[in-house]
C-alpha cells in the first residue's frame, strides 16, 4: 500500500493542509484526494510481466545469473552455450512468478472484496447504499452499530445521548476495550435529520494524511464559527461501531490515506538461521569461486606462455596471454557457477512448503472442538521450529482455558466436590461420563454449570444453615453485574472471571443474583426474591486481599459478608472458630495439594448503632483531604475482625489440556519456556506449579518483586550467586563474527540444581534498562523457568528482543490475544492460538492451532523433521554440486586451462534440472530417521537442533572436503581406466566424448548411491525418484546422443552414438562401480565408526528401533499426580475490584433489558470472557465469520469511566 | 523414559466428539491418509554392524578376485610401442624431424627396425600415439562444423564461425577448423623381415577403424555423384597437401568418409592420446599374426610435433575381453578389495570392543 501511497503523491505536490467541504463533491474533488478504494495487490494483467521480472532480478541470486547469461554470450567467453544458463533460470523465474502471481490475484480478490462493502452514504438528501470503493472525501456516510468504520471520519451526530459513541479499536492498537468518542454540539445536534446533514456545509481544514493514530488537529468552520478538532472527534477506519444505533461522520481521509492504511504493510520478514548461515557461505563459496578461477586463469597463463604458444600452428592465438588468461577467469566463472546453485533457493522453497502442508495436514493437530486444523501462516520458517531453544509463553488463553470452575468447597468442616464410591469409600476420578448434579430444580440454573457431588445440592435443599449462609454470601459478596435481557436469561458480567465462576456457583446451588442499583443488591433465595441493601463495598485490593461486603437484609438485619486470601481472614477470625479452622485448613490443603485455587469466607452480624457510627466515620474519612487512603484502611481493619468463618471455597483455573505433559516434554527437549503474563504475580506463580513449570523438589523460586534499580540488580546478582557461586568473571560475553558486525553473545552458564525466577512487570522494567538487561538475562537463563507477571505487551517483545540480542538461540513466542501480538512479532517464530476469541494473535503468527499442547508435536515432529531435512538437503546439495563442479577444476590441468568442460552440455544442463533433482527433493518431502511416536518418546532427539549441528560452517567445510574427495575419484579413475587404452574392439577408447559419458556416468551413478545411503526412509515415492532418476539418466543419454537428434541439429547433438559405442564396454561399468564404491566407501567407514564410538543419541534411538522391530512405542497413559503443599489462597486476578463504579451510581447508563439481540456466546458459566476482538481485517483479510462480539456490559463500564477522565 | 502421550493425541480428537460431528457436516478435519500423516510405509534401512560389517567383507571378497582377473588379462595383452619422433641424434628419424616444413613435396622418410621376442596372436591393432598434443583445448574441440562434416551443403559453402580462422581461405574450407586443419598424415608401414633376410610388407587394413556410427551417421559426404565436382568450390585446409576428395581412391572411404581422417576428428580427452590407425588381420589360426622376429617399421614423416615437444609413437597391441592394455582397472580393484577387508577386520574390532557398550546403553532421560 505504500507503494500506492507513494503512486499517488507524486502525482501532485505533497499535500501540507486538507480542506474539505461537507456535501460538496465538486469542490473537494478539485483537490484530487484519494478515494475510499483500497489496492493492496502489486500488479495487474499487463504491468505483472515486466514489474514481476524486475522485481524478481533484485534478488541477488538471480542477478547473479543473468550476469552469467550475458557472459555466455560473449563467443571470447562462452565456455557453455546459453541454455546451460537459461533452462535453470526461466523455471526459476516461472515457478516464482507463479507463486506471486497467485498471491496477487488473493490479493485482488480480498482488495475487490473490502472495496465492494456496502454503506450508507448520504447524496443529494437520501440515504444510498454504496459500495465502500466509491465513498469519497467530503460524504456523509451512515454507520450502525457493529459495522466496521469505512473511511477516517469527523463524527457529526449519534443515536447516543451526549453524542457519544463507542468504538472497539483492536483493529488498530490492539486493546480491546471500548473508547468513547463524542461529536461537537454543533453538528450533534443534528441528529439523524437527513434534511439538515444534507444541507451542512462545514468546512474542515486539517493536517495532511500521516500515520499518528492518538494526534489529530483540525478546524471546523460551519455557520461562520469556528470549532477546533482533535482526536475524540475522529473516527478511524478499522474500528468497529459498538453499542450505538447509529452515527453519522463526515469522511476526511479514504482508502489509502486513512491512518490505517498508512500504518500497514511494515510487516517485517522474518529469515531462519539456516537463511543466515547460508548468506555466509554463499559469500565463501563465491569466495571460492573466484580463488578457483583465479587459479585456472593464472594456469593459463603459464600454459600458454609455456605450451601454447608453441602450438601456435595447430592452434593460432590472437589474444595475448595476460587477456586469454582474463578472457579464462571469465570462462571459468561460468563453468564452476554451479557451484552456486540455482536451483538451490527454488528446491529450499519447495521443501519448506511441504513440510508446510505437512502441519497443515496432521490430524493430531488438529482440534475438533472448535473444528480448527493447524495451519502454517507462514511456509519460509519450518526448519527454524526444529532449533527453538527459548518458549515466551503467554498464560491466559494460551496455558489456560481462561475457564475458572467451581470444583469444590469447604462448609462448616464438611468438604463437598469429591465423589466417593459408595462401596469401597475411595474417591472416584472426575470424567464426562459420571452422573452430574442435576439442577433442573432451579429455573435460573446456567446449563452449563458442571457439578459431580450430590451430596451439596442436598445439603441446600435440606436448608442447611450454613450451606445457605455459604451461597448467600456468594451471591451478595461480590462486584458482578448481572444483566437480563430477557426473563430468567441471566448473563454475568465480571471482572475476574474468578468471581464469576462463584456467583455461578451460588446461582446454580438456588441463591441466584439477579441484579443490582447502587443501593441494592436482589438475589433469589431457593426462588424467593429478597432484596439486600447494600450498606458498603469495601473493595478489594492488593494489600488487603480480601473484599467485604455490608447489607441489611430484607428482615432488616445487618451483615457483614467477607471473602479473601485464606491468611488474611484467618488472622481476622473469632477466636470461638479455633477448631473449624483446623478442619477448613486441612480442607484448604487439600485444595492446594490439587492445584486449585482457594479463598475463604467469613460473615459477622452487625450492631446498627456500631455500624451507623462506623459509616459516620467511615464518610469522614472518604471525604478527608489528607491521609485518606490510611484512615479508611484502618476503619476496614477494624470492621473486618472478629469474623466468623463459613467455609472455603476452591476454584479451578482450567489449563488447556495437556499443558503440563507438554511443558514435561519440552523441558526434556532441553527448550526454557519463559510465560510472559499481564496477570498478578500470585495467579501466575500458581498456574506456574499446577503446570509443572515450578516444581516443589526445585532448589529453590527467585522472586524479585523491589521497586528500585539498586534492589532489582541485586536481587538478580544475589540469585545468580546463589546458583553459581563462581559465576562473576566476566567472561560470560563471546565475540560472534557475522559479516563484520561482531555482536556479543552471552554463553549459557552451567548451574547446578534446578531453579526458577519470577518477576514482576514493575522490577522487569528496570532490569530493562540497558544497564541491567545483561544481569537478568544471564541470570534468567540459569533458570530452568522464568515467569514474568503483570508485564505489558511492549515488555513482552523487549524480553524476547533482549534474548534474541544476546543469545544466539532461536526463540518462539506463543500467544492467542492482542496484548501478544508484539512478543510474537518479535520471536523468531510466532505461534498463534487460534479457535479463541480473537484473530489478533493469528493473523500476525507465523504458526496456529487451536491448543497449547500442539506445540510439542509442532517442534518435536514437525519442526525436527522440518530442520533434518533441510541440513540433509544442504550437505547433499552441496555436496552434489561441489562434485559436479570441482572434476572440472582438474580437468583443467589437462585441457591447458582452456574452460573445455568435462561434461556434455546437455548433461550439464539436465544435471540440477533432472537427473538429481527429484531424489533430494523426495528425501527433503519423506526423510524421517525416526517416526513421530518416537520423536515425542524420545524428545532429547530435539537437542542437536538446538545446536544447529546438523548443518553449520563445519559441516558445510565437511561437505566440501568430502566432495573434494570425490571429484578426484571421480576425475582420476576414469582418466586412469582409459589412459592409452583400447576398446573391446580394438578402437581407442579415450576420446573426448567417451570420456565425458563416462565421467558423467560415474557422477550420476555415485550421487545416487550417497543419496541412498543419506536416505534413511525409502517410501515408495523415493524409490521412484531414485531408480526413475537414474533410468531417466540413461533413457535422456540415449535419447541426445540419437542419429535423429544429431540430423536435426548436428552441432548442438554431437555426442552422436557415443552412448551405444561407450556403454557396452565392460571396462566402462567396471570403471562405474570403482567410483561409486571409492566415493561411498569412507563416508560408510566413518559413519560407522563415529557410530560405535561416539553414538548420537539418534544412533541410539534408531539401533533400539531396529533391535525392537516394533513400529512405535506403545502411547502410554499417565495421569500426572500433583504433590504440593503450596495454597495459592488466592482467587482475585487483575486490578482494583468495581466497588467504586457499582456505589457511584454511575454505571446505569442503560435500563436493565436491552432489546439489542444479545446472544451469549457462552464459554463458560455465566461469564463471558472480556472481548478481544472479532477478527476484522480492514485491509480484507480473513475475518473469523463464526464470533461476533457484541458488546459487553463491563465494557461499557469501562468506557464510562474512561470518559469521565 | 519418557512419559508422553495423551491419548487424545491419538487421533487429535476427543472421542466423544465422533457422533457429534456426523457425517453431514463438513469439517476441516485432514484427511486421513498415509501421505498427508506422513505415515507411508517405508524400508528404513541403518547402518549397523549386522549390514556394514558383512557387506565390507563381500566387497573385498568380490574385488579381489575381479581385480586379479583384470591384473591377469591385462598383463597377458601384448604391446610393443615404438618411438620415431626424432628428436635424439641417433634416431632414424632425427633428419626428418629437423627439416620440416608444411609446403615441402618431397616425402621425407626414414625406418626404425624392432624385434617382436613373443608372437602376437589374433587381431593386431596399429596405433599412433602423440603425446603433449592438446586435442582436448577448448578452442580446438570447437574448431570443427559438424554439419559440414555432416554433408549439409549450406555449411559446406558457409562454414560455422566456429572455424575461424581455418573458415574461409578465400574459398571456404572444407573441412573447416583446426581439428581438420591439423590431421595426422604420417603414413606408417610395416615390414618382417623374415630370418631369412627378405622384407615382406604386412598388409594393413585400413577400413573398420571408426565408429559405425562416426561412419555411417555423424560422417557423410554432401550429396552429389562425383565428389571432385561437389568439393570444387572449396579450398583444402591450410596444412594439407591434397584436398578432401583425394584422401583416397576408394569411394567408400574419401571425402568426409575417410576413416583415417574420421579417427582424427574425434579428439582425444587428454593431451597424451593413441588413435587406431590400421589393423592387421589374423590370417589364419596356424600362423601367428605377427610371428617373433624382426620387423622395421616406415614411416613417411610429415607431421611436425617438435614444435610443441610432443612425441610421436607407434603402437602394436592385441587386445581381450576389457581392451588394451591397462593395468590400473587391475591393480585398482584389487586394492580396493583389500582395503574393504582390511577395514571389515578393523571395524569388527572396533565394534566388538566399543559399539556393544555404547549401542546397549541407555537413553538418558
Amino acid at each position: 500500500m505504500s507503494f500506492f501511497g507513494l503512486d499517488c503523491t507524486r502525482n501532485r505536490e505533497r499535500e501540507v493542509e486538507r480542506k474539505i467541504r461537507a456535501n460538496d463533491r465538486e469542490y473537494n474533488s478539485s483537490f484530487r484526494y484519494a478515494t475510499n478504494s483500497i489496492k493492496t495487490s502489486k500488479y495487474n494483467p499487463f504491468t505483472f510481466l515486466p514489474l514481476n521480472l524486475f522485481e524478481q532480478f533484485q534478488r541477488i541470486a538471480n542477478a547473479y545469473f543473468l550476469f552469467l547469461l550475458t557472459l555466455q554470450v560473449i563467443p571470447a567467453i562462452s565456455s557453455l552455450p546459453w541454455f546451460t544458463t537459461v533452462f535453470p533460470l526461466v523455471l526459476v523465474l516461472t515457478v516464482t512468478a507463479a507463486k506471486d502471481a497467485i498471491d496477487d490475484i488473493n490479493r485482488h480478490r480480498s482488495d475487490r472484496q473490502v472495496n465492494n462493502r456496502k454503506v450508507n452514504v448520504l447524496i443529494n438528501g437520501k440515504l444510498i447504499s454504496e459500495k465502500w470503493m466509491n465513498v469519497q472525501v467530503g460524504d456523509i456516510i451512515k454507520l450502525e452499530n457493529n459495522q466496521f468504520v469505512t473511511a477516517d471520519l469527523l463524527l457529526l451526530s449519534s443515536s447516543e445521548p451526549l453524542h457519544l459513541i463507542y468504538i472497539e479499536t483492536a483493529e488498530l492498537d490492539g486493546e480491546t476495550n471500548l473508547k468513547v468518542k463524542q461529536a461537537l454540539t454543533v453538528t450533534g445536534d443534528m441528529g439523524d435529520n437527513l434534511e439538515a446533514l444534507a444541507a451542512f456545509n462545514g468546512e474542515v481544514c486539517c493536517e495532511p494524511p500521516n500515520n499518528r493514530l492518538d494526534r489529530f488537529t483540525g478546524t471546523l468552520t460551519f455557520d461562520t464559527q469556528k470549532y477546533s478538532l482533535d482526536n475524540e472527534r475522529v473516527l478511524l477506519r478499522g474500528c468497529t461501531l459498538r453499542n450505538t444505533d447509529w452515527c453519522f461522520g463526515l469522511v476526511l481521509f479514504a482508502g489509502p490515506e486513512t491512518k490505517l492504511m498508512q500504518n500497514c504493510g511494515k510487516s517485517t520478514f522474518k529469515r531462519t538461521s539456516i537463511d543466515r548461515l547460508m548468506n555466509v557461505l554463499v559469500l565463501f563459496i563465491f569466495g571460492l569461486l573466484a580463488l578457483m578461477c583465479i587459479i585456472l586463469a593464472v594456469g593459463n597463463g603459464i600454459w600458454e606462455h609455456q605450451t601454447g604458444s608453441k602450438f601456435n600452428a595447430f592452434l593460432p592465438r590472437k589474444e595475448n596471454i595476460a587477456f586469454s588468461a582474463f578472457l579464462t577467469f571469465w570462462s571459468y566463472i561460468i563453468i564452476l557457477n554451479t557451484v552456486v546453485p540455482i536451483s538451490l533457493y527454488v528446491s529450499m522453497e519447495v521443501i519448506r512448503l511441504g513440510n508446510s502442508y505437512y502441519i497443515n495436514w496432521d490430524r493430531n493437530m488438529y482440534d475438533a472442538r472448535t473444528d480448527t486444523p493447524a495451519e502454517a501462516r507462514t511456509t519460509t520458517l519450518n526448519e527454524e521450529l526444529g532449533q527453538i531453544k527459548y518458549i515466551f509463553s503467554d498464560k491466559t488463553g494460551t496455558l489456560t482455558q481462561n475457564i475458572m470452575t467451581f470444583n469444590k468447597c469447604s462448609i462448616n468442616g464438611k468438604s463437598y466436590g469429591d465423589v466417593i464410591d459408595h462401596y469401597s469409600g475411595q474417591r472416584v476420578e472426575i470424567t464426562e461420563e459420571l452422573a452430574r448434579v442435576d439442577f433442573s430444580f432451579n429455573r435460573l440454573a446456567d446449563p452449563k454449570f458442571l457439578f459431580y457431588d450430590h451430596s451439596l445440592v442436598e445439603a441446600v435443599k435440606l436448608e442447611l444453615p450454613d450451606v445457605h449462609a455459604f451461597f448467600r454470601l456468594l451471591a451478595l459478596c461480590h462486584t458482578v453485574m448481572a444483566e437480563e435481557k430477557k426473563e430468567g436469561e441471566l448473563v454475568y458480567q465480571a471482572q475476574s472471571p474468578d468471581e464469576g465462576a462463584l456467583v455461578t456457583a451460588a446461582r446454580n446451588f438456588g441463591f441466584v443474583f439477579r441484579s443490582r442499583s447502587p443501593e441494592t443488591v436482589t438475589i433469589e433465595e431457593m426462588g424467593i426474591q429478597r432484596s439486600y441493601e447494600l450498606l458498603a463495598i469495601l473493595d478489594f485490593d492488593n494489600v488487603r486481599k480480601r473484599m467485604s461486603v455490608i447489607v441489611r437484609n430484607p428482615e432488616g438485619k445487618l451483615s457483614l459478608y467477607c471473602k479473601g486470601a485464606d491468611t488474611i481472614i484467618y488472622e481476622r477470625l473469632h477466636p470461638s472458630c479455633n477448631k473449624l479452622m483446623k478442619v477448613t485448613t486441612e480442607h484448604l490443603n487439600e485444595f492446594a495439594g490439587e492445584g486449585l485455587r482457594t479463598l475463604v469466607l467469613a460473615y459477622k452480624d452487625l450492631d446498627e448503632e456500631y455500624f451507623s457510627e462506623w459509616k459516620q466515620r467511615h464518610h469522614e474519612s472518604s471525604v478527608a483531604m489528607d491521609e485518606r487512603e490510611e484512615k479508611l484502611d484502618k476503619l476496614y481493619e477494624e470492621i473486618e475482625k472478629d469474623m466468623m468463618l463459613i467455609g472455603a471455597t476452591a476454584i479451578e483455573d482450567k489449563l488447556q489440556d495437556g499443558v503440563a505433559q507438554t511443558i514435561e516434554q519440552l523441558a526434556k527437549a532441553e527448550i526454557k519456556i519463559w510465560v510472559l503474563t499481564g496477570d498478578k504475580q500470585e495467579t501466575a506463580e500458581n498456574i506456574g506449579y499446577s503446570c509443572s513449570l515450578l516444581r516443589e523438589e526445585m532448589n529453590d523460586v527467585f522472586i524479585v518483586t523491589s521497586n528500585s534499580p539498586e534492589e532489582v540488580r541485586q536481587e538478580l546478582r544475589d540469585a545468580r550467586l546463589k546458583m553459581c557461586p563462581d559465576t562473576e568473571q566476566d567472561q560470560f560475553l563471546i565475540p560472534e563474527i557475522i559479516l563484520g558486525n561482531t555482536p556479543k553473545v552471552v554463553q549459557d552458564e552451567n548451574v547446578n540444581g534446578d531453579y526458577g525466577l519470577v518477576i514482576n512487570g514493575h522490577s522487569l522494567a528496570f532490569a530493562l534498562e540497558s544497564n541491567m538487561e545483561l544481569e537478568l538475562l544471564r541470570t534468567a537463563c540459569m533458570c530452568k523457568t522464568v515467569i514474568c507477571c503483570r508485564v505489558t505487551p511492549l515488555q513482552k517483545a523487549q524480553v524476547v528482543e533482549l534474548v534474541k540480542k544476546y543469545k544466539k538461540a532461536v526463540t518462539l513466542a506463543i500467544g492467542d490475544g492482542a496484548n501478544d501480538v508484539s512478543m510474537i512479532k518479535a520471536a523468531h517464530i510466532g505461534v498463534g492460538i487460534s479457535g479463541q476469541e480473537g484473530m489478533q494473535a493469528v493473523l500476525s503468527s507465523d504458526f496456529s492451532f487451536a491448543q497449547f499442547r500442539f506445540l510439542q508435536r509442532l517442534l518435536l515432529v514437525h519442526g525436527r523433521w522440518s530442520y533434518l531435512r533441510m541440513c540433509k538437503f544442504l550437505r547433499y546439495f552441496f555436496y552434489k554440486n561441489f562434485t559436479f563442479t570441482f572434476v572440472h577444476f582438474w580437468y583443467a590441468f589437462f585441457c591447458g586451462f582452456s574452460a573445455q568442460t568435462v561434461y556434455d552440455e546437455g548433461f550439464i544442463t539436465l544435471y540440477n534440472l533432472v537427473y538429481t533433482a527429484l531424489p533430494v527433493l523426495g528425501m527433503s518431502l519423506f526423510d524421517q530417521d525416526v517416526n513421530d511416536r518416537w520423536s515425542l518418546e524420545i524428545p532429547q532427539l530435539y537437542v542437536p537442533g538446538q545446536l544447529s549441528q546438523y548443518f553449520s560452517k563445519r559441516a558445510f567445510m565437511m561437505c566440501a572436503l568430502h566432495s573434494c574427495y570425490s571429484s578426484l575419484v571421480l576425475f582420476f579413475v576414469p582418466y586412469a581406466a582409459t589412459y592409452d587404452t583400447a576398446r573391446d574392439d580394438g578402437r581407442d577408447g579415450a576420446d573426448y566424448q567417451s570420456f565425458a559419458l563416462i565421467t558423467q556416468t560415474c557422477l550420476t551413478v555415485t550421487v545416487c548411491v550417497q543419496l541412498g545411503l543419506d536416505l534413511s526412509y525409502w517410501t515408495v515415492v523415493n524409490h521412484l525418484y531414485v531408480w526413475g532418476s537414474l533410468g531417466m539418466f540413461f533413457l535422456l543419454t540415449f535419447t541426445m546422443y540419437t542419429d535423429g537428434l544429431f540430423r536435426l541439429r548436428p552441432s548442438s547433438f554431437a555426442f552422436v552414438g557415443t552412448a551405444r559405442n561407450c556403454l557396452n564396454q565392460p571396462n566402462v561399468w567396471l570403471t562405474v562401480a570403482l567410483t561409486a564404491l571409492l566415493c561411498v566407501l569412507p563416508v560408510v567407514a566413518y559413519r560407522f565408526f563415529s557410530s560405535q564410538i561416539y553414538p548420537t543419541i539418534n544412533d541410539k534411538v534408531r539401533y533400539k528401533v531396529c533391535k525392537m522391530k516394533e513400529p512405535a512405542p506403545r502411547p502410554r497413559h499417565t495421569r500426572l499426580i500433583r504433590r504440593s503443599t503450596r495454597r495459592s489462597g488466592y482467587a482475585f486476578s487483575h486490578a482494583q475490584g468495581y466497588g467504586d463504579l457499582v456505589t457511584s451510581r454511575r454505571f446505569l447508563r442503560r435500563p436493565a433489558l436491552v432489546s439489542t439481540g444479545f446472544t451469549p456466546t457462552g464459554r463458560s458459566p455465566g461469564f463471558k470472557p472480556t472481548g478481544r476482538s472479532a477478527g476484522y481485517s480492514p485491509v480484507g483479510r480473513e475475518q473469523n465469520p463464526k464470533q461476533k462480539v457484541e458488546p459487553t456490559s463491563l465494557q461499557m463500564f469501562r468506557a464510562v469511566k474512561d470518559s469521565s477522565y | 523414559m519418557a512419559s508422553s502421550y495423551n491419548a487424545k493425541e491419538e487421533d487429535g480428537h476427543l472421542s466423544g466428539s465422533a457422533g457429534l460431528g456426523g457425517t453431514a457436516i463438513r469439517t476441516r478435519k485432514p484427511d486421513n491418509t498415509a501421505f498427508k500423516q506422513q505415515r507411508l510405509p517405508a524400508w528404513q534401512p541403518i547402518l549397523t554392524a549386522g549390514t556394514v560389517l558383512p557387506a565390507f567383507f563381500v566387497i573385498g571378497l568380490i574385488f579381489i578376485p575381479i581385480g586379479i582377473g583384470l591384473f591377469v588379462t591385462s598383463n597377458n595383452i601384448k604391446e610393443i610401442e615404438i618411438e620415431y619422433t626424432g628428436t635424439d641424434m641417433s634416431s632414424p628419424c632425427f633428419n626428418c624431424s629437423q627439416n620440416f616444413s608444411w609446403n615441402s613435396t618431397t616425402p621425407c622418410k626414414c625406418v626404425l627396425s624392432f624385434t617382436l621376442d613373443q608372437p602376437f596372436e589374433s587381431n593386431v591393432f596399429m596405433y599412433y600415439g602423440l603425446s603433449n598434443f592438446y586435442q582436448n583445448h577448448r578452442r580446438y574441440v570447437k574448431s570443427r562444423d559438424d554439419s559440414q562434416l555432416n554433408g549439409d551443403l549450406n555449411s559446406l559453402k558457409d562454414p560455422s564461425k566456429e572455424c575461424e580462422p581455418y573458415r574461409v581461405n578465400e574459398k571456404p574450407i572444407a573441412p573447416c577448423g583446426a581439428i581438420a586443419n591439423s590431421m595426422f598424415n604420417d603414413t606408417l608401414d610395416l615390414f618382417y623381415i623374415d630370418p631369412n633376410g627378405t622384407k615382406n610388407q604386412i598388409p594393413l587394413v585400413k577400413k573398420g577403424i571408426a565408429w559405425w556410427t562416426d561412419k555411417h551417421v555423424k560422417f557423410r559426404n554432401p550429396a552429389g555423384s562425383n565428389l571432385t565436382a561437389v568439393f570444387i568450390d572449396t579450398a583444402k585446409p591450410v596444412n594439407w597437401r591434397k584436398p578432401v576428395y583425394e584422401l583416397d581412391t576408394d569411394s567408400e572411404n574419401n571425402g568426409f568418409i575417410n576413416e583415417d581422417f574420421i579417427v582424427w576428428m574425434r579428439t582425444a580427452a587428454l593431451p597424451t592420446f593413441r588413435k587406431l590407425y590400421r589393423i592387421i588381420q589374423k590370417k589364419n589360426n596356424m600362423t601367428p599374426t605377427l610371428p617373433r622376429g624382426n620387423y622395421t617399421l616406415e614411416v613417411t614423416y610429415n607431421y611436425p610435433v617438435r614444435s610443441f615437444e610432443g612425441r610421436k609413437r607407434m603402437i602394436l597391441s592385441t587386445i581381450s575381453w576389457m581392451g588394451g592394455k591397462n593395468p590400473f582397472l587391475g591393480i585398482a580393484y584389487i586394492t580396493v578389495g583389500s582395503i574393504c577387508f582390511f577395514l571389515g577386520v578393523v571395524l569388527l574390532f572396533i565394534h566388538h570392543k566399543y559399539g556393544n557398550r555404547n549401542n546397549s546403553s541407555d537413553i538418558p532421560n
